[in-house]
């Protein structure tokens, strides 16, 4: 009989790589037991629409099934695929890329990400990271090779990056600037001259800006700011999107990188040899996304504008601060005045209220004394959900 | 700023003035103002429930009825489609194109009323000159919405 020690439960029997180990273990994790021990919650703690995909995109997707499209496409992606994304970055920001040679398909921006970290990174190279950031930032880093060096920001600066301290932190180590807007898990967005800041240090210093918008739909009463469409910087840029925000095709796992040929044809090397090529049908869904998703697409946001309002306004009728978020589907309010930290914050909620927040803190110390609050959720969850907490807060004010 | 209350109205006729203010960042007086012009102009013609009819043991038949009219002097068609929605069994009167000119859906508690309905009421309509009755079997959408197996879709608690 194989003792339970034996199969190595407790034991040190398996060797996991210093690299592994050095990402981060996630101190959320045993938040996530707890509510998985919970009935009846009401989660705000998601990061994706509660939508279903829109079903003509759907439908086409079963269709090609049917039809038999089940083969791999070519590493890049279908040719089809990339002519239609060359036409909407053409279109919406009057970027003009190669299909052939400069946009590549990838399992989600999670994907895109990775590969362009491993693509430019040589060990102990960095690259510079606003701080609160989307938690996969740093690791895919890390599993790189690399160093995450984070440069604080702040609610009084709307979480905004400052090129200054961007620069500051700047040695002959880095490579990149990594950057995320509209932002998880803030909701911040960067204005276009804050942004045209960033990349004028970004092409001072020969720095590739790496940009994860994934949320570029997502804006209310602002205009997204494609970084790779300010002045001279196409070249400076890796540029990341997806379907998944906008459209509502997280499961779908469909993503793009629009970059230099020089570092899609990198990107595309290691893509070829650890993913193949991304799914077939999603990039048939991706296809249809493209080409008659916009409607769809826009009432869902008109629709999430809606209940930020609500979000937003409930928080701070609270007394949870709370900046004005610009983008996505994320609140961020302050949770100082109650004295906890995040953890304690987001724990205590769920066990007295079962309402899940996640704690700002999962995603940098400049996290800590926030919550990341999403709203895509129906009107009446987030309702229930402010009552809660109103409850909550009351009970809890530091006198 | 109509529109939007609108929109979100046919979404859920039940939102108040209070919750369409905080959505849409108007006052409530405002919200208010305009649903009541709303309500008076007719542009809201009423509020009320979409019913699932199979889930009460109440027995409902419905039938599609198409109308061939002949265009009557001076009134064309719209006098006789007022002679036929005036019945409170039509639930629907459309002028439609095609091979016939009023699509009519009719409500009744047996087939044999809506049978009662056509042959005694609509085809003695002067300018009604054919009827073609198609019986509903099941309804699967209802104004927008699924009436049976909408499912749930569970999403994960906690996503980063």
């Amino acid at each position: 009989m194989v003792s339970k020690s034996k199969l190595g439960v407790h034991s040190k029997k398996y060797h996991i790589s210093k690299r592994t180990n050095q990402l981060s273990p996630s101190g959320i994790r045993k938040f996530f037991d707890l509510l998985a021990s919970i009935e009846g919650v009401i989660s705000l703690g998601v990061g994706e629409p509660d939508y279903a995909t829109p079903w003509h995109i759907v439908e086409s997707a079963i269709e090609s099934l049917e039809k038999g499209q089940t083969m791999y496409t070519s590493n890049l992606g279908m040719p089809e695929l990339r002519q239609e994304l060359a036409r909407y970055l053409q279109h919406h920001y009057d970027l003009q890329y190669d299909p052939n040679t400069e946009l590549l398909i990838t399992v989600g921006v999670s994907e895109a990400l990775d590969l362009a970290m491993r693509a430019i990174l040589d060990p102990g190279e960095e690259v510079i990271m606003p701080d609160p950031h989307y938690v996969a930032y740093d690791a895919c880093v890390i599993l790189a090779g690399g160093k995450a060096v984070t440069v604080p920001t702040y609610e009084e600066d709307s979480f905004e990056l400052s090129a200054a301290d961007v620069e500051a932190c700047i040695t002959d180590k880095t490579r990149a600037i990594l950057i995320g807007y509209p932002a998880n898990p803030t909701g911040a967005v960067m204005s276009r001259e804050k942004i045209a800041e960033i990349a004028e240090v970004a092409r001072h210093y020969g720095l590739l800006v790496i940009s994860d918008e994934i949320y570029a739909k997502l804006v209310y009463g602002v205009e997204h700011t494609c970084v790779a469409a300010l002045p001279d910087m196409k070249e400076h840029t890796i540029l990341l999107g997806g379907f998944s925000k906008a459209y509502a095709m997280t499961g779908w796992r469909i993503g793009y990188a629009a970059a230099p040929k020089e570092i899609i044809a990198a990107m595309t090397k290691i893509h070829q040899y650890t993913m193949m090529c991304a799914p077939t049908m999603a990039q048939v869904a991706a296809l249809e996304a493209l080409r008659s998703g916009e409607e769809s697409a826009a009432e869902m946001v008109e629709d999430y504008g809606r209940r930020r309002l609500v979000m937003v306004k409930g928080l701070c009728d609270i007394g949870l601060s709370c900046f004005e978020p610009k983008g996505a589907f994320y609140a961020f309010p302050s949770i100082k005045k109650t004295g906890m930290t995040s953890e304690e914050f987001a724990e205590a909620l769920l066990k007295e209220e079962k309402v899940a927040v996640v704690p700002g803190s999962a995603f940098g110390d400049c996290g800590e004394g926030y919550v990341r609050c999403c709203y895509a959720t129906s009107m009446a969850d987030i309702e229930e959900a402010l009552t809660r907490i109103k409850r909550f807060v009351s009970r809890h004010q530091r006198s | 700023m109509l529109n939007d209350i609108l929109k979100i109205l046919e979404n859920d006729a039940r939102t108040t003035p209070k919750q369409i203010a905080e959505m849409t960042g108007m006052s409530q007086a405002e919200v208010s103002r305009l649903i009541k012009q709303a309500l008076k102009d007719r542009t809201i013609l009423k509020y009320k429930a979409i019913v699932n009819w199979d889930q009460v043991e109440d027995e409902h038949v419905w039938a599609l009825i198409e109308v061939k009219l002949t265009p009557q002097k001076d009134v064309g068609f719209d006098s006789v489609a007022e002679r036929i929605y005036r019945f409170p069994q039509t639930r629907t009167v459309y002028l439609v194109s095609g091979t016939y000119d009023l699509f009519v859906l009719v409500v009744g508690k047996s087939n044999h009323e809506i049978a009662d309905f056509v042959s005694q009421k609509l085809s003695h309509i002067e300018g009604v000159n054919e009827t073609v009755t198609q019986f509903v079997l099941k309804r699967y959408k209802e104004d927008g919405e699924i009436v049976e197996g909408k499912e749930e879709v569970k999403r994960q608690p906690v996503i980063l």
